[in-house]
């Protein structure tokens, strides 16, 4: 359906000679761009090559050479390799890069995660406000020399665990006994801490331009979250109302801000595989995969064979479950409560049996290696993923779509409301079911094929109108192509090893960096690794797809009612461990 | 009734009226009837939510200790299961539901995370655990803990509310309940428990002390 992954490399430094240049880093590709040229170079980008899609924008700190680093990754929808190009600032303070908003709007709060946690003052961003961290918060958290308040060493394995074999704790370390650092001389008496006036305020911001009204309401704000039963863990939104219609939203998130880049950089590589699984944590399958595609593009191993097929397996068992949840929660927010989300819940427990049976846990699988799997699959649960997917699944899905597409309330609540449309969806870099439902065929399972992808045959799910009802169907949709998958993974899946290496418990990756990418259920999982070849990454980063789906939040919201908020929320289809890392 | 643990035995009831009188103390009449009912607050912080949620399916089914009616609302609920990560962007937010919950009240930590930071704990946005601000009753360890381990860390709490004694309990002591317990935390340049200003000041005092010897 889509474009074959064109070969041919694009040649930035002959179309601007002067300000652009290869990028010749050993093991480092794409562009330096200088800092001046940015905005001029990136709309080339877009509008004479074509990559119309901003992936992944994010920043390392190259403390030695006294340089920071933006780096972005652009796609294009058709399908193909991506385009990275990268800007250049000096260390000082403040970081000064023009920001790419008005290029792809979908850089707007990757731009503010890299103020937040890196300092970068991106020119020209329209509300440059922190992100996860909250306003008042002292320093730069993924700043090289940021150090965090139960900070020991530099990377794992701590050497300072076990002085003499006794084990000490951290909190003896710090001089408050807690996980706290305040600046010298910190007075809490004389402190007054920054309210939220700059959320606010940009919300305001964002109404102001309506101009001259016929009927001059008053407009409410009302603040939903971070407690709030329908916004799916602990999202908070700032909605200002005209009546009942939205005109103004921010979403406010870091409530569930645990670090996990800051952590995955002190880990060795296998450390962080762990992590990953509590990142989306319906997907933990679908996580590993990514996080384990991208270091062995970096450390250029293959795959065991056997191991490929297992790792379909499991990712599409995942997707199976996760969009069951989806459809069960959907309609829980539409106000049916509990009946359709439990008959989504007794589906995936039994595929949770799957993951228990071969890894050991329920949720949090840590369950691929590098090179393969660290499991075989046992035979007789081999048998009965065989009963799921040939017997059980596809029957219950029919019976899902039995019970609830033809519900008049249903229909009704979700036929016509506008979720977003293909040149919206693009420009927010929304990926995922969303983008498909708007009628943009791109998934990267066909777009740019990983794993052992090619090898099947399936249709890219795609509806065209964009609405709720498509963004719901599709994942029906999505779920027999994922079937479909699953009955041909299981044929072809050939006896063999499970994995090309040796277990290991401290990998060698050469110096380097890679950016791999897998369709997770909820979009485009990308992960960015810096190697510099030691046994911890250098810059560790995930591109998460619930993340930057909310990016269009505010679009798809403006001009509905307050009343399908929840419902719109709902088919970004976000998890708050994704969104808040 | 055939109820044992509200019957109290070795109190002689007439053959013609037994199973249909039953003598027992205020005591266990009182915790028989709030251990049946815990009313949770709904509320979900992370990954453990998702077993919580799993727990009150048809598969494990917390309905059978009288715990599935999840309240939305502080107000109305018993029992705060700190399921999930604690950050300290979020404590404050979980301190005010805390004290908006009226007597009894008890919390749950599930997991990791809410025991003692968990696997995150180093994180410069985790808070090491719920008990450094509010009591915690039960700890349930796992990461997630399974929907069995968290219906035994339930009835284990059960357990805790059948030893208590009206006359002890801490609510129906005079002046012993203050409704705003747990000061709110600040979010300054770090987390700011002002219960420790005094020692902040100390510390701050300290170093700047050494700094001027240096
Ligand atoms: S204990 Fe584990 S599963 Fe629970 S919230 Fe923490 S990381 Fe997630």
């Amino acid at each position: 359906m889509t474009a074959p992954a064109s070969t041919q490399t694009v040649d930035l430094v002959a179309r601007f000679p002067g300000f652009v240049t290869a990028d010749e880093r050993p093991g480092n590709s794409g562009f330096i761009v200088k800092k001046e040229n940015l905005v001029e170079v990136a709309t080339a980008i877009r509008d004479e090559f074509g990559f119309d899609l901003l992936s992944n924008v994010t920043g390392v700190d190259y403390i030695a050479e006294n340089k920071m680093e933006v780096v972005y990754h652009a796609f294009r929808t058709t399908g193909g390799p991506g385009l990275v190009f990268k800007v250049q600032a000096e260390r000082s303070d403040p970081v000064e890069i023009p920001s790419l908003y008005d290029v792809w709007t979908g850089a707007d709060f990757q731009e503010r995660e890299i103020w937040d946690l890196l300092g970068v003052r991106f020119t020209g961003h329209p509300d440059l406000r922190r992100i996860l961290m909250w306003e008042g918060f002292e320093g730069h958290p993924l700043r090289k020399d940021y150090k965090e308040a139960f900070f020991e060493e530099d990377v794992k394995p701590f050497k300072s665990r076990w002085p003499e074999g006794n084990h000490s704790y951290a909190e003896f370390k710090n001089p408050y006994r807690d996980n706290i650092k305040l600046p010298e001389g910190f007075d809490p008496d004389n402190y007054a801490p920054q309210n939220e006036d700059a959320l606010y305020f940009s919300l305001e911001r964002s109404t102001m331009d309506q101009g001259e009204r016929a009927l001059n309401t008053e407009h409410v704000v009302v603040n939903m979250g971070p407690h709030h039963p329908s916004t799916h863990g602990v999202l908070r939104v700032a909605v200002t109302l005209d009546g009942e219609t939205v005109i103004g939203l921010k979403p406010v998130m870091g409530y569930l801000h645990r670090n996990h880049d800051k952590i995955g950089e002190r880990n060795t590589y296998l450390q962080i595989m762990p992590y990953t699984d509590r990142l989306d944590y319906f997907n933990s399958m679908a996580n590993n995969f990514g996080y384990a595609t991208t270091v062995e593009k970096l450390m250029k191993i293959p795959v065991a064979e056997r191991a490929e097929y297992i790792r379909v397996i499991m990712a599409e068992l995942s997707r199976i479950q996760n969009h069951l949840i989806f459809i069960g929660m959907l309609i829980n927010d539409l106000g049916s409560m509990f009946t359709p989300s439990l008959y989504a819940f007794e589906e995936r427990e039994l595929i949770l049996d799957i993951f228990e049976a071969v890894s050991g846990a329920r949720m949090m699988c840590n369950y691929f290696r590098f090179g393969g799997v660290v499991r075989d699959i046992p035979e007789d649960v081999l048998q009965k993923i065989k009963d799921l997917v040939h017997d059980r699944l596809p029957a219950k899905t029919d019976e899902m779509e039995r019970l609830l597409n033809e519900n008049e309330i249903l229909i009704a609540r979700l036929t016509g409301i506008k979720v977003l449309d293909a040149e919206q969806a693009i420009r927010h870099s929304v990926t995922g079911p969303c983008l498909r439902a708007a009628g943009v065929p791109y998934d990267l399972r066909r777009a740019d094929p990983y794993s052992v992808y090619d090898r099947f045959d399936f249709d890219v799910a795609v509806r065209y109108n964009g609405d709720m009802m498509d963004n719901y169907l599709i994942r029906f949709d999505e779920i027999r192509q994922s079937l479909r998958i699953l009955e041909q993974a299981l044929k072809q899946m050939p006896e063999g090893p499970i994995n090309s290496q040796k277990p290991q418990y401290q990998v060698r990756v050469p110096a380097g960096e890679a950016y791999g990418r897998v369709e997770s259920p909820k979009g485009e999982l990308g992960f960015y690794v810096v190697s510099n070849g030691k046994p911890n990454p250098y810059r560790y980063h995930v591109r998460a797809p619930s993340f930057i789906n909310l990016t269009a939040l505010e679009t798809m919201c403006i001009g509905t009612k307050i009343a399908d908020f929840v419902a719109l929320l709902a088919m970004l289809d976000i998890v708050m461990g994704e969104v808040d890392r | 009734m055939e109820n044992e643990g509200l019957n109290l035995p070795n109190y002689n009831i007439p053959e013609d009226i037994q199973n249909v009188v039953s003598i027992t103390t205020l005591d266990r009449l009182y915790n028989w009837g709030r251990r049946s009912s815990v009313w949770p607050l709904m509320f979900g912080l992370a990954c453990c939510a998702i077993e919580m949620i799993a727990a009150q399916a048809a598969r494990y089914d917390m309905a059978r200790f009288g715990m599935e009616v999840m309240r939305p609302t502080p107000r109305q609920a018993d029992m705060m299961l700190v399921s999930g990560t604690v950050t300290k962007k979020m404590l404050p937010s979980i301190i005010r539901l805390y004290n908006q919950m009226p007597e009894p009240k008890y919390v749950v930590a599930m997991g990791a995370c809410a025991s003692s930071g968990g696997p995150f704990k180093e994180g410069y946005n985790v808070v090491a655990g719920i008990d450094k601000f509010l009591p915690v009753d039960v700890y349930i360890p796992g990461c997630p803990p399974t929907p069995q381990a968290l219906i035994a860390g339930l009835i284990k709490l059960q357990e805790k509310i059948d030893k208590q004694s009206i006359k002890k309990v801490r609510w129906y002591q005079k002046g012993k309940v203050d409704p705003n317990y747990v000061p709110m935390p600040i979010l300054g340049p770090d987390l700011i428990d002002v219960r420790r200003n005094a020692e902040f000041k100390q510390v701050a005092a300290q170093t700047a002390q050494k700094e001027g010897e240096a």
